[in-house]
């Protein structure tokens, strides 16, 4: 007998005649509630992020001086700065521009699914400045309202604010392995 | 007389489920033990406040906590289909999956696929089920470097000591003690190192940077796996565990058979409830999600384990199989009087607290872990603060109704239960203990409680002091 064999055999010995319980469902489900941008930027900030509203965004990025900057290879031109150094090399970068697939209003989160304009995950995750641009229409109001829209056959990130620690007496310290440094650019609607 | 299929307990002589003593004389050292209070105090203290805010800022928890409940029972009433249908998925997007029957199985199963990539060392991010089946030491004993890349596990590993909390191993640390480790067991560490927070966290970025650049295989845990899909989820904080699911060429996931959730949409559950209940974070900084294998992206061969050891026989118990519902916040840690006076350690297994006291003993077969049952005062605050409801409470009275244990050892926590439900009874106690040092013992029904050991200095908050301010 395989040990699989074996194992559900004892799941199902386990269970007997166990009934099957329905699932209450009673929170807010997707499409519960409007997508508010400055609740997004309040938990961003809230969580350590520098956020931007402008639609210049090779403009911001010059104006972070990145250095060595790292591009996912789909991303919109436009947004590189004329002067900036890019690089191929994820482990030689400073800083990595991208865009975002979802942004979450009510836990300031912000995902990524390595499409073209996102690239692949290790290009976010090596350098220690990560630029991201979020479109209004990727900001969403909760969590269901994401997991509706993302593709989980895609290999997903879901990042809120820089890395960071609970490690030390639970207290939230930023900046362990991931980068230290998240700006977000939102584009639509400059103030 | 046990025969192929019976639900089976976790075996003896591998793994971290069994302490080297009971729970009544481990915790006998550990309250006497005061910068370790001290420590935790601090530590949960700050969580519980942290917790309960962002918990406030949700009007449907308790809808979520319901819909968790539920969900996870109705998982563990159809597991096999789901593993089936997990296989099924991981297999179709690229992954190879394993069955692990105990903790010996899933150690060779996964020393063997370390050892067919020709490497010896792997970078590991925190997981319960590989500290449950002892995986460091098998990998140690076929010559293969283990390298925790948490930073409390790092704090652990290097501080060569035990993890004492489900979320943050190193909570009976504080950073005078970390700073003091890094000083001693990190190479090449700057002498300068201060004890800030960040300092230490930078130090522990710059000590594992090279590790993980050049390690090709990882062994991660998962929180969840879905079944319609094939996904697994890791959450965390540092971005250690994102290093180690992309990084390199080769990674095996260990997962308890009980972690599933049937569909990709119950995921809008779970990853509400587990970032409030355990770091008291909206969301943690890092979740990463993926389905067997990503062409060109990440690593390009991925091993799923799936566990048993010890959980179909929880399985077994209708009433005890709500353990399995777990999601390892330590919610129910950070809220027990009793694990805040005596930390992690004094439960012997790598599930310590409340969830531990019920979870060891049916894992192992509750006469390996007899006294476990009885270090709880059924306060019920665990079950009040569990996001997926186990009514632990309800499980441990069911448990020490099994257990066969020493009488003396059911007087013992028979009165601390009682005195927790009797403030009173316990300050007259403690007064009784102050004015009778010399006897060192205290009056019924709390002398069961030292058992005709030496009484501990009473401490210098009494328990009413203490429990009036929480
Ligand atoms: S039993 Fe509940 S509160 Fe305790 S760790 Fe598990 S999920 Fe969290």
């Amino acid at each position: 007998m395989s040990s699989r064999e074996l194992i559900l055999g004892r799941i199902k010995a386990a269970l007997g005649d166990t009934a099957v319980p329905e699932v209450t469902r009673d929170y807010r489900p997707a499409a519960s509630e409007k997508a508010d941008v400055e609740l997004l930027i309040d938990r961003l900030v809230d969580y350590k992020a520098v956020v931007h509203r402008s639609d210049d965004v090779a403009g911001v990025v010059a104006s972070l001086n990145p250095g060595r900057l790292v591009l996912p290879p789909g991303l919109d031109p436009s947004w590189v700065p004329a002067d900036a150094t890019v690089v191929d090399d994820e482990y030689q970068a400073e800083a990595v521009l991208t865009a975002s697939t979802v942004a979450v209003a009510e836990t300031g989160t912000i995902v990524l699914d390595g499409s073209p304009d996102q690239g692949r995950r290790r290009i976010t995750l090596l350098p220690d400045l990560h630029i991201c641009v979020v479109r209004p229409d990727q900001i969403v109001a909760s969590v269901p309202d994401a997991i509706a829209r993302l593709d989980p056959r895609r290999p997903l990130t879901w990042i809120s604010g820089p890395s960071a620690t609970s490690d030390i007496e639970l207290n939230r310290v930023e900046g362990v392995h991931g980068p230290r440094n998240l700006h977000v650019i939102l584009l639509g609607g400059a103030s | 007389m046990t025969f192929l299929g019976m639900p089976t307990t976790a075996p003896r002589g591998v793994g971290n489920l069994r302490g080297d003593e009971s729970f009544p004389a481990a915790a006998h050292k550990a309250l006497q033990d005061e910068q370790l209070r001290r420590n935790l105090g601090h530590a949960t203290t700050t969580i519980r406040r942290k917790s309960g805010a962002v918990i406030g800022e949700l009007p449907d928890w308790q809808e979520l906590r319901e819909a968790g409940s539920t969900l996870k029972a109705n998982t563990m009433a159809r597991l096999p289909e789901l593993l089936d249908q997990l296989e099924a998925n991981v297999t179709a997007a690229g992954g190879v999956v394993h069955w692990a029957a105990d903790a010996n199985e899933a150690n060779q199963i996964v020393t063997d696929l370390v050892k067919a990539t020709g490497h010896d060392r792997v970078i590991k991010v925190k997981s319960m089920a590989t500290q449950e089946i002892g995986l460091n030491e098998a990998l140690e004993a076929s010559g293969i470097t283990a390298v925790e890349t948490d930073l409390a596990e790092l704090i652990v590993q290097l501080g060569n000591d035990k993890p004492s909390h489900i979320l943050v191993p190193a909570i009976h640390r504080n950073r005078a003690e970390i700073r003091e480790i890094f000083l001693r067991e990190m190479p090449g560490v700057d002498p300068a190192l201060t004890d800030e927070p960040a300092e230490l966290a930078g130090a522990a970025r710059r000590y594992l940077r090279e590790t993980f650049l050049s390690t090709k295989v990882a062994v991660s845990g998962a929180n969840f796996a879905v079944a319609e899909t094939g996904t697994l989820a890791v959450l965390e904080s540092e971005g250690n565990g994102r290093m180690c699911l992309t990084l390199p060429e080769t990674l095996i996931t260990v997962m308890g058979i009980e972690k599933l959730v049937p569909t990709w949409r119950d995921l809008e559950v779970f990853l509400q409830l587990l970032p409030r209940a355990s770091t008291g974070e909206r969301m943690n900084p890092y979740t990463s999600m993926w389905t067997g294998v990503t062409p060109g992206d990440g690593p390009q061969n991925f091993h799923l384990v799936l566990l048993d050891n010890g959980r179909t026989a929880v399985l077994a118990d209708e009433v005890g199989r709500q353990a399995l519902h777990c999601i390892r916040c330590s919610a129910c840690l950070n809220v027990c009087p009793v694990y805040e006076r005596t930390g992690g350690h004094a439960y012997g297994s790598v599930y310590p607290g409340p969830i531990g006291a019920i979870l060891s003993p049916q894992l192992t077969g509750v006469e390996d872990n007899a006294s476990l049952p009885y270090a709880s005062s059924l306060c019920g605050a665990c079950f009040d603060a569990c996001p997926v409801k186990i009514d632990i409470p309800s499980i441990l009275v069911h448990l020490r109704n099994e257990v066969p244990h020493p009488r003396a050892e059911k007087a013992a926590f028979g009165a601390v239960a009682y005195t927790m439900d009797h403030p009173a009874l316990y300050t007259r106690a403690q007064h009784a203990a102050k004015l009778s040092r010399h006897a060192k013992k205290l009056p019924p029904p709390l002398n069961g409680w030292t058992a005709s050991r030496d009484l501990p200095e009473p401490p210098s908050e009494t328990f009413r002091d203490w429990w009036a301010k929480r």
